[in-house]
């Protein structure tokens, strides 16, 4: 593979996630010409960013931001000092008293320095300088009261690339009600138990934001695809996938199609005619034409169909969004009604040529013959069991499915009428429990907050639920068992 | 093939078992094993005997019935009844979640739940290069394959002769060989090989003392890759992260672990005073939740519904995962 599997360095026009005073503000942004992102009280041009790698941290200097040095001579001057003498630490707060009275230094004072041109660290070593309690506190305290003043006078901005778990975690922190409150251990597990991974071709039911989508989408990396449905006319918004800087195969993997779409393909057996009006937006599925054609042994011979549409699609487009628009980071921090302005699919179609077009009718006849690879579910204010058991019925044999809730009953009593009906096994509901620690010399236990709860997933594998006595080639494998309703006996 | 590496051999509804197929043989959710399939082979278990003939043609996901009944009580139990031999199992697709439920441990291994969060957290896409100490019995191993796949690369490294061999076993029998390379190497003594300086997207160390191979580790990477570190004992986490302070930043640990839940169809009982008692100046004291099916003691029942609860058996402790990015080298 030519191009390196994870780009290193942002480009012009990314999207970046950008760390602002470790973690305690976390906002995405993209870096077009105009982008600016406000610190304190000043707006901040992002363009010193441009062909930085990621992981770079960026202090706020006179001009705005400007690289600088990770702070490995502080953390390690720091570090020594908090480990040698902990053994002999024998200061303790019995004297510290919080009066105020303790800093020497005004605000006028600090706003003098400020003026003259004193840098962040500057002030910093002032108020330390300046603190008639400093020297009385343990080496810990010190190490904390550092820390904290620098957040103030000196705040650093640090450069992530948005992954899945960068984009997870950032929405669960700062707007878990856009994304279900889905935490990223809950997610990761959505992506293992459904097996996705290469040539899978994955249905998803997302209704948190599109991280589902996208997640799914960065692990294809431009193979398989994954096919985003929706109950009714419209569907919810993805936006989330342009977070994530899929490349243009990437993106081209994502497609919508209504529910009932993909149903009618069961019942039917052929494509439907509805689709054909869909072969003229064709551009992703002729962009994977040259990946499909290298396999003579799969019935793939109607996509050369598509070859000619191949000289209209010549240009790679990535998903982009007009310069005009607001900050994505305005979007995370507020409520989850307004993202982007618009909830309804088509601002997916209009702004982002490649994602979220449907699928063709080739590639629903294949769907309908073989059966999606896996199923992920997440649609966390929806009953579960109302609409899976239309769903599993689209799944090859054997496929993997993890159906994700925020509440218990409805995933029990989905899990009972899958149970019942026999269309799977392996069935179970799983809570994951995360919990992150500090670790420090002497100062190792548990972090003091936690997140109590990241979701249930529900997770089995689709069986064949057809005669059990018949074998062979003829064996008609259109995998419709919903229609059966077999008689209730007790689970397996 | 556990990881299609290409469309043909996805397992789909259309694809049929073949001889030499692997196979996932499901007969209870905590029994599971992975069969080669072989014309004329047979498989005996507690529900009867089944011939690996009567498989193949059939589409994966298929329930098989026993061909007769095994020697000693097959059929019995949850197997679905003993009517002539006719147990049943389903033959599951193998998929990297279920081959770490039915591998063999020649070590202890790690679970789904370490494994999806170590797959998110190292970032990885197909394409990636990861390194990995030590292979153990192959089980993340198989799924760093997949998150790789198709043209990424796992290099895997286990101090153990026999267990690196048996781990390339599993992978060729797997359809893995061209994802996974292992070598017996000891890499707490010598580091990981210089030919893969600066090429790693991300490295996973499990290793008994990992502090020892976290500057190599180090030099692996590429610039803002992932470290993950993963110790039972959180003696070994500190050292492991003392160690990683130089080189490394966003040093985070977590533990994860699974919390199940069963799931029973049933009617809890409801009590109904008796009407005697409740015909009196307080007839609100009768607390009946439904029309009466009453039996003569006054306890009725309620209409069935779904309850659900935790399991009460669970895992305790797997290890503590430590997940670090290399530094960026400061210059601009």
């Amino acid at each position: 593979m030519a191009a390196a599997a994870i780009p290193r360095e942002a480009w012009e026009g990314c999207s970046v996630l950008l760390d602002i005073n470790d973690g305690d503000r976390l906002a995405f942004f993209r870096l077009t010409p105009a982008a600016t992102v406000k610190i304190g009280n000043r707006n901040c041009s992002l363009k010193p960013l441009v062909g930085r790698p990621f992981g770079s941290l960026f202090s706020v200097g006179p001009s705005g931001l400007v690289p600088c040095t990770d702070d490995s001579s502080r953390d390690d001057k720091m570090q020594d000092a908090a480990d040698a003498p902990a053994q002999d630490e024998t200061r303790d707060n019995r004297s510290l008293v919080d009066n105020n009275t303790a800093q020497n230094l005004s605000s006028d004072d600090i706003e003098a320095m400020k003026r003259d041109g004193a840098s962040g660290d500057d002030i910093v070593e002032a108020l330390i300088a300046n603190s008639s309690t400093f020297g009385k506190k343990t080496v810990f305290s010190q190490e904390k009261y550092k820390l904290k003043k620098q957040k103030k006078y000196a705040p650093k901005v640090l450069l992530r690339r948005p992954s899945t778990r960068s984009i997870c975690e950032t929405y669960f922190k700062k707007s878990p009600a856009r994304t279900g409150f889905m935490r990223v251990d809950a997610l990761s597990l959505l992506l293992s138990m459904a097996n996705v991974g290469p040539y899978s071709d994955v249905l998803v039911v997302d209704m948190v934001g599109g991280l589902v989508v996208g997640a799914v989408a960065e692990r294809l990396g431009g193979t398989g695809y994954v096919c985003s449905t929706y109950l009714g006319s419209a569907s919810s918004s993805i936006d989330i996938i342009r977070m994530y800087n899929l490349s243009s195969d990437t993106t081209s993997r994502i497609v919508q199609a209504p529910l009932s779409d993909l149903r009618s393909l069961q019942n039917s057996g052929n494509a439907s005619s509805v689709l054909n009006d869909n072969i003229q937006a064709e551009a992703p599925e002729a962009n994977a034409v040259p990946v499909e054609n290298t396999q003579p042994s799969v019935p793939q011979q109607v996509d050369t169909a598509l070859s000619d549409e191949q000289a209209q699609s010549t240009e790679v487009e990535p998903i982009d969004i007009d310069i005009s628009e607001p900050l994505l980071d305005e979007q995370v921090n507020q409520d989850d009604k307004s993202s982007l302005g618009k909830e309804d699919g088509s601002s997916i179609a209009s702004k982002s040529l490649r994602a979220g077009q449907a699928p063709s009718a080739e590639r629903m006849k294949y769907w309908s013959e073989h059966g999606f690879s896996s199923l992920i579910v997440a649609a966390p204010d929806h009953d579960a069991d109302s609409f899976v058991a239309d769903l599993l019925p689209l799944l090859s044999y054997s496929a993997p499915f993890a159906i994700y809730h925020q509440y218990l009953q409805p995933l029990a009593a989905c899990m009972r009428s899958l149970q019942v009906s026999k269309m799977a096994i392996g069935l179970q509901i799983s809570e994951p429990w995360l919990r992150e620690y500090q670790v420090l010399p002497s100062r190792t236990h548990p972090h003091m907050q936690m997140n109590a709860f990241g979701g249930y997933i529900l997770s089995g594998t689709r069986i064949h639920n057809g005669c059990v006595c018949r074998a062979g080639p003829q064996e008609k494998t259109n995998p419709n068992g919903s229609s059966r309703r077999l008689v209730p006996s007790p689970a397996r | 093939m556990i990881v299609p590496l290409d469309l043909s051999s996805k397992a789909t509804s259309q694809r049929k078992i073949s001889d030499g197929d692997t196979v996932v043989v499901y007969e209870r959710h905590d029994a599971m094993r992975a069969i080669t399939v072989r014309a004329g082979g047979v498989l005996q278990n507690r529900f009867g005997v089944f011939r690996h003939d009567d498989w193949i043609g059939r589409p994966f996901g298929s329930k098989v019935t026993a061909s007769a009944a095994g020697g000693g009580g097959g059929g019995r139990g949850k197997g679905g009844g003993g009517k002539g031999g006719g147990g049943f199992v389903h033959l599951l697709a193998p998929t990297p979640e279920l081959w770490t439920l039915v591998l063999s441990h020649r070590t202890q291994i790690l679970y789904v739940a370490d494994i999806s969060l170590v797959v998110s957290y190292l970032e990885l896409v197909p394409g990636c290069v990861v390194l990995e100490s030590g292979t153990g019995s192959g089980s993340l191993t198989t799924s760093l394959a997949r998150a790789v796949a198709p043209h990424g690369r796992v290099c895997t490294f286990d101090f153990h002769e026999q267990r690196a061999a048996s781990a390339r076993e599993d992978f060729e029998r797997n359809g893995l060989t061209s994802l996974i390379t292992v070598a017996v190497r000891d890499i707490q003594g010598q580091g990981f090989p210089q030919e893969h300086t600066g090429a790693a997207d991300a490295v996973f160390l499990d290793l008994p003392q990992p502090w020892l191979a976290i500057p190599s580790a180090g030099t692996m990477l590429k610039q803002d890759g992932v470290l993950c570190s993963f110790s039972p004992c959180i003696e070994q986490v500190q050292r492991a992260c003392e160690a990683m302070r130089p080189s490394f930043t966003d040093i985070r640990t977590f533990e994860i672990l699974l919390r199940n839940y069963e799931v029973r169809e049933g009617a809890l009982k409801g009590v109904v005073a008796n009407e005697e008692s409740s015909a009196g100046p307080h007839p609100q004291k009768r607390r009946k939740l439904l029309p009466p099916a009453e039996t003569l003691d006054g306890v009725i029942q309620n209409s069935s519904s779904i309850m659900v609860r935790p399991c009460s058996t669970a895992r305790g402790h797997t290890g503590y995962l430590t997940f670090a990015r290399l530094r960026i080298s400061g210059t601009d």
